[in-house]
C-alpha cells in the first residue's frame, strides 16, 4: 500500500493549527466588553422536576440575581432573610481576612505554601449555606470557604497550614490541603480532579443505602480537561447520582487562560448537555445566584432527579498560589476590570439597599474579623510554625501508610530513629 | 571540555567523557544552571529540526512553572511551543499521535507526581508502538518532568517515580545531575527514536545540593559542570559517568543523590568510586561491573522509595555479575516506604546521615 502521491493533493488548501490566545497580556489595556453579561433576573427557573433536556439554554446564559443597583431580581432570587445574608457576607469577609493573613504568613517564611480564593469567595461560601451541613463536599484546593462558612475552627486550619504539633494531619500534607470529615469536607488531593469521580461514588453509595445525604464537588475550569472529570459525568448520568458538580471558571489555570480548557468554543456548563445532565451557568460573583443554583440542584438531587453541573463564572483576582506571579502572563488591569465585580461588595450593596446594613457596620465587621484572624494566628503559632522546632514526633512519619505497620516499615522507622540519635540532628530547618 | 567533573577528575573520567560526548573541545561555553541548560537543549533542537515541538501545561507564553521553556514560544512560534489543556493522558496521547505523523514531540509533565494519569498512554502506547506495529509506527517522544523532593513540596510535588517506568519495557529513562549533562543528554533523548522519560531533579535546578539542608545553598556558577557549551553536543544515552574514581567501594547514584554522595564521601575521607548512572534504561552495565569488580563493594543510593525501587534492580544485577568479587553485602540507601511527608521532609530524605551510616556498615571489615 502506498500513500497518495503529493500531486493530487497539491490543489487542496493547507491546514492550519489553531492555538488559543487570551485577549490581554501584560501591559495591555483591558476591556471586557466582549464578555456577555445578560441582565440580572433574565434567566428562567425551571421546575426541579423538569427534564435536563428541557432547559439546555440555561447552560449558555448566566443566572444572575443581584443587579447593578444592588437589587435582588427575577425568578432565581432565593428570598433569603437579611439575617442569613448577613451571615453569608460575614463568612465571605472572614474568608478574605483569613486568606490575607495566611498569604502574608507564607511571605514571612512561616509556611511553605498558600492559595487564596480572592474574588471568588461567593462560590464556596454561598454553596455551603445552600447545602445541608450533613451533605458531603469534595472540594479542590480553593474551597476553604466551605470550612469557614461551616464554622470550622480557624486555629485548626492554621495548624494545618503550619504543619505544627496540633496539625490534625500530622504535618503530612501540603498547607491548605485540609481534611475535615467532621465538617463534611473530604481530604483535598494535590492531583487535579480526582475528587470528581469520588464525589459520584459517595453519592451513589448514599443512594444505594437509601440515605438522604447528597454530595457536591468542585474543580477549576482548567481541571475539566482531566479524564477524571469526564469519567465522573458518565457515571453520574448513568446512575443518576445525587451529586452537584461545580466548575469554578475563574478564567485562569495558573498561566493558561480558559481557552486552553475549551472556552473559545462553548461554555463549561455546556459540558452537561452532552452527558444529558442538568446544566446551569451562574454569575459566580453573585452570592444569591450561587445560593439559588445550589439550592435548586440540591433539590433535584434529593428528589432523585440526578446530577446537576453548575459553572460559576468568576475571576481569580490573585496569583495562582504563593509560588506564582501573574504579572508574567496576564494584564494587571484584569482583576479590576472584571465585569461581574467583587462578590463581597455586591452582597454588601444589596444589604445596604434594603436597609439591612451600612458602611459603618461593614467597616467595624472587617476590623473585628481581622482581629479574630489575628488572635487565631497567635493561638496557632503557639503550636509552632513550619520548620521552627515544634513539629510532630519523628516516628509519626510512618503512621498511616497502612492501618498496621508491616515489618519493613517497622525496620525503617527504627533506622530513622537510630539516624537521629547517631547524628543528634533535629530534623527541621533552622529559624 | 576538560573540567566538567563534579569532583576530582581522573583520566578514566575524562576519557569516558570524551568518548561519550560528541562536541569539540574548542566549543565556547557559558555559565548555565540546569534550567537554562535544558532550555538551551530544546532551543537548539528546535533550530536544527523543524519536527521538534514542545508542549505542556503552562510551557507556552509563560515559559513553564520552572521557566524551562522560557522564550521558546517567542522564538519558535506558537504552533511549535504551546500550552495544553490540563490532561496528562491527553498530553502524552497527543504526543504519541504527533510522533506517528512524524514529529518529534517534547511534552512536559509539570511535576512527575502528575504523570500517573498518563500511565496508560506511556506504558501501553508509547512504549509498545514500535513492537506491536513491527516498526511501522514509533514514538520518538521525550517526556520531560521535574521530579524528586527537598523543596517542601509535600506528597504531590516531591515523588521519584522512575522505578515505575524502568519496569516497563520499551521506554528509556534518563536522569541528569548537572547542567552540562542535562543539555547533552536531553539532546540525545530528543534525537533518539524511542520514547524517553527525562526526569529533572528539581532540587538541583539552581545548584548542586549536598544534602545538608541547613547549610547555605550552592548555585551552579562555581561548579565545573555549570560551564555548558553554547552550541550542539550530545551525551550518548546508556553511558554512566565516573564522577569520582576510587578503590574502596563503588557508589551507584543518579540525580540529586550524586551530589549528596560526593559530599558525604569527601567528609568521611573514603576513597569511593562514585558512578552517576545518568541513564537507568539502558543501563551502562560495563562501567558498573568493572567498578564493582575493582572495589569489591557496592552501595546504591536513590531518593525514591525502597521496595521495588530501581535500587532493587541494581542490587540484583550487581549480585548476578559480581558475586564472587563482593567483600560485603550490597547496601541500599533510599527514601523510606512512605508517601513523601511535608514537615518531616528531612527525616525522610536519604541524606548524609543515612548514607554515612551505610558507609560505616559496608566498610566495617575493610
Ligand atoms: C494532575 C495534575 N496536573 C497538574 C497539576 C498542576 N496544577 C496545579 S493547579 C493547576 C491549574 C488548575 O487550574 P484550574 O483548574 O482552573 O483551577 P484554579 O487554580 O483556577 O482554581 C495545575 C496545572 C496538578 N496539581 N495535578
Ligand atoms: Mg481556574
Amino acid at each position: 500500500m502506498t500513500m497518495a502521491s503529493e500531486h493530487p493533493r497539491a490543489n487542496l488548501q493547507p491546514l492550519t493549527l489553531h492555538i488559543p490566545e487570551p485577549k490581554f497580556r501584560p501591559g495591555d489595556a483591558v476591556d471586557f466588553a466582549e464578555v456577555d453579561v445578560p441582565p440580572a433576573g433574565e434567566a428562567r427557573r425551571p421546575d426541579t422536576a423538569d427534564k435536563a433536556s428541557d432547559f439546555i439554554d440555561l447552560a449558555y446564559t448566566l443566572v444572575r440575581v443581584l443587579d447593578d443597583d444592588g437589587n435582588a431580581v427575577g425568578p432565581w432570587d432565593p428570598k433569603l432573610s437579611p439575617d442569613v445574608m448577613r451571615r453569608m457576607l460575614r463568612s465571605m469577609a472572614l474568608l478574605r481576612a483569613f486568606d490575607e493573613r495566611m498569604f502574608r504568613a507564607q511571605r514571612q517564611g512561616k509556611t511553605s505554601f498558600y492559595m487564596k480564593a480572592l474574588g471568588e469567595e461567593a462560590v464556596a461560601v454561598a454553596a455551603a449555606y445552600a447545602l445541608d451541613y450533613e451533605d458531603m463536599c469534595f472540594p479542590s484546593y480553593r474551597q476553604q470557604g466551605l470550612l469557614i462558612a461551616r464554622g470550622w475552627s480557624l486555629v485548626d486550619m492554621m495548624n494545618q497550614i503550619y504543619s505544627n504539633t496540633a496539625d490534625r494531619l500530622g504535618g503530612k500534607q501540603l498547607p491548605i490541603m485540609y481534611s475535615v470529615k467532621e465538617a463534611g469536607f473530604f481530604s483535598i488531593s494535590g492531583n487535579l480532579t480526582t475528587q470528581y469521580p469520588q464525589a459520584v461514588g459517595w453519592a451513589m453509595a448514599s443512594a444505594a443505602k437509601g440515605d438522604t445525604r447528597i454530595a457536591a464537588t468542585w474543580c477549576g475550569e482548567g481541571s475539566t480537561a482531566e479524564g477524571d472529570f469526564h469519567s465522573a459525568l458518565t457515571f453520574a448520568t448513568v446512575y443518576r447520582a445525587p451529586v452537584i458538580f461545580n466548575i469554578v471558571n475563574n478564567q485562569w489555570a495558573i498561566s493558561s487562560f480558559s481557552g486552553f480548557a475549551g472556552a473559545e468554543a462553548t461554555t463549561f456548563a455546556a459540558r452537561a448537555v452532552g452527558y444529558g445532565i442538568a446544566g446551569l451557568r451562574v454569575d459566580g460573583n453573585d452570592a444569591l445566584a450561587v445560593y439559588a443554583a445550589t439550592e435548586w440542584a440540591a433539590e433535584r438531587a434529593r428528589t432523585n432527579q440526578g446530577p446537576t453541573l453548575i459553572e460559576h463564572f468568576t475571576y481569580r483576582a490573585e496569583g495562582h498560589s504563593t509560588s506564582d506571579d501573574p504579572g508574567q502572563y496576564r494584564s494587571e488591569g484584569e482583576p479590576n476590570a472584571w465585569p461581574l465585580g467583587d462578590p463581597i461588595k455586591r452582597l454588601k450593596d444589596h444589604l445596604i439597599a434594603i436597609g439591612e446594613w451600612d458602611d459603618d457596620r461593614h467597616a467595624a465587621q472587617d476590623k473585628e474579623l481581622a482581629e479574630q484572624v489575628k488572635a487565631a494566628q497567635k493561638e496557632a503559632e503557639k503550636n509552632g510554625i513550619l520548620g521552627h522546632g515544634l513539629h510532630q514526633p519523628l516516628e509519626s512519619l510512618f503512621d498511616g501508610v497502612f492501618e498496621e505497620l508491616p515489618w519493613h516499615l517497622k525496620e525503617q522507622r527504627q533506622q530513622m530513629l537510630d539516624e537521629e540519635s547517631a547524628s543528634g540532628r533535629p530534623w527541621d530547618i533552622k529559624a | 571540555m576538560s573540567d566538567v567533573t563534579a569532583t576530582r577528575g581522573s583520566d578514566a573520567t575524562e576519557a569516558a567523557e570524551a568518548a561519550s560526548s560528541s562536541h569539540a573541545d574548542t566549543e565556547p561555553t557559558t555559565r548555565m544552571n540546569m534550567i537554562q541548560a535544558i532550555n538551551s537543549a530544546m532551543d537548539i533542537m528546535m533550530e536544527r529540526d523543524p519536527d521538534v515541538i514542545v508542549m505542556g501545561e503552562d510551557v507556552g507564553y509563560f515559559g513553564g512553572v520552572f521557566r524551562a521553556t522560557a522564550g521558546l514560544q517567542a522564538k519558535h512560534g506558537k504552533t511549535r511551543v504551546f500550552d495544553t489543556p490540563i490532561t496528562e493522558c491527553g498530553i502524552i496521547g497527543v504526543a504519541v499521535g504527533m510522533g506517528a505523523y512524524g514529529l518529534r514531540p517534547v511534552p512536559e509533565i509539570q511535576f512527575a507526581d502528575y504523570i500517573y494519569p498518563a500511565l496508560d498512554q506511556l506504558v501501553s502506547e508509547a512504549a509498545r508502538l514500535r513492537y506491536r506495529s513491527a516498526g511501522e509506527f514509533t514514538s520518538p517522544i521525550t517526556v520531560r518532568s521535574p521530579f524528586g523532593g527537598g523543596i517542601f513540596g509535600g506528597q504531590t510535588h516531591s515523588q521519584s517515580p522512575e522505578g515505575l517506568f524502568t519496569h516497563m519495557s520499551g521506554i528509556k529513562t534518563v536522569i541528569p545531575s548537572t547542567p552540562y549533562d542535562a543539555k547533552g543528554l536531553l539532546i540525545a533523548a530528543i534525537e533518539d527514536n524511542d520514547p524517553t522519560l527525562f526526569f529533572e531533579p528539581k532540587r538541583i535546578y539552581n545548584g548542586p545540593f549536598d544534602g545538608y539542608w541547613d547549610r547555605p545553598s550552592q548555585n551552579w556558577s562555581k561548579h565545573p559542570a555549570g560551564a555548558v557549551p553554547t552550541g550542539y553536543y550530545k551525551i550518548e544515552l546508556g553511558k554512566a559517568k565516573i564522577v569520582r574514581a576510587g578503590e574502596a567501594l563503588t557508589i551507584l547514584a543518579y540525580g540529586t543523590m550524586v551530589h549528596v554522595c560526593t559530599a558525604v564521601v569527601a567528609e568521611a575521607g573514603i576513597d569511593a568510586e562514585i558512578i552517576d548512572l545518568r541513564t537507568l534504561v539502558p543501563l551502562d552495565i560495563e562501567t558498573i561491573e568493572a567498578s564493582v569488580k575493582k572495589t569489591g563493594r557496592c552501595m546504591i543510593v536513590h531518593e525514591a522509595t525502597r521496595t521495588s525501587g530501581f535500587g532493587a534492580e541494581l542490587s540484583a544485577i550487581v549480585q548476578e555479575r559480581c558475586f564472587y568479587h563482593l567483600e560485603a553485602p550490597i547496601e541500599r540507601v533510599t527514601g523510606f516506604d512512605t508517601p513523601y511527608p511535608h514537615s518531616l521532609e528531612w527525616a525522610y530524605f536519604p541524606g548524609p546521615v543515612r548514607i554515612g551510616e551505610a558507609l560505616k556498615k559496608i566498610m566495617k571489615d575493610a
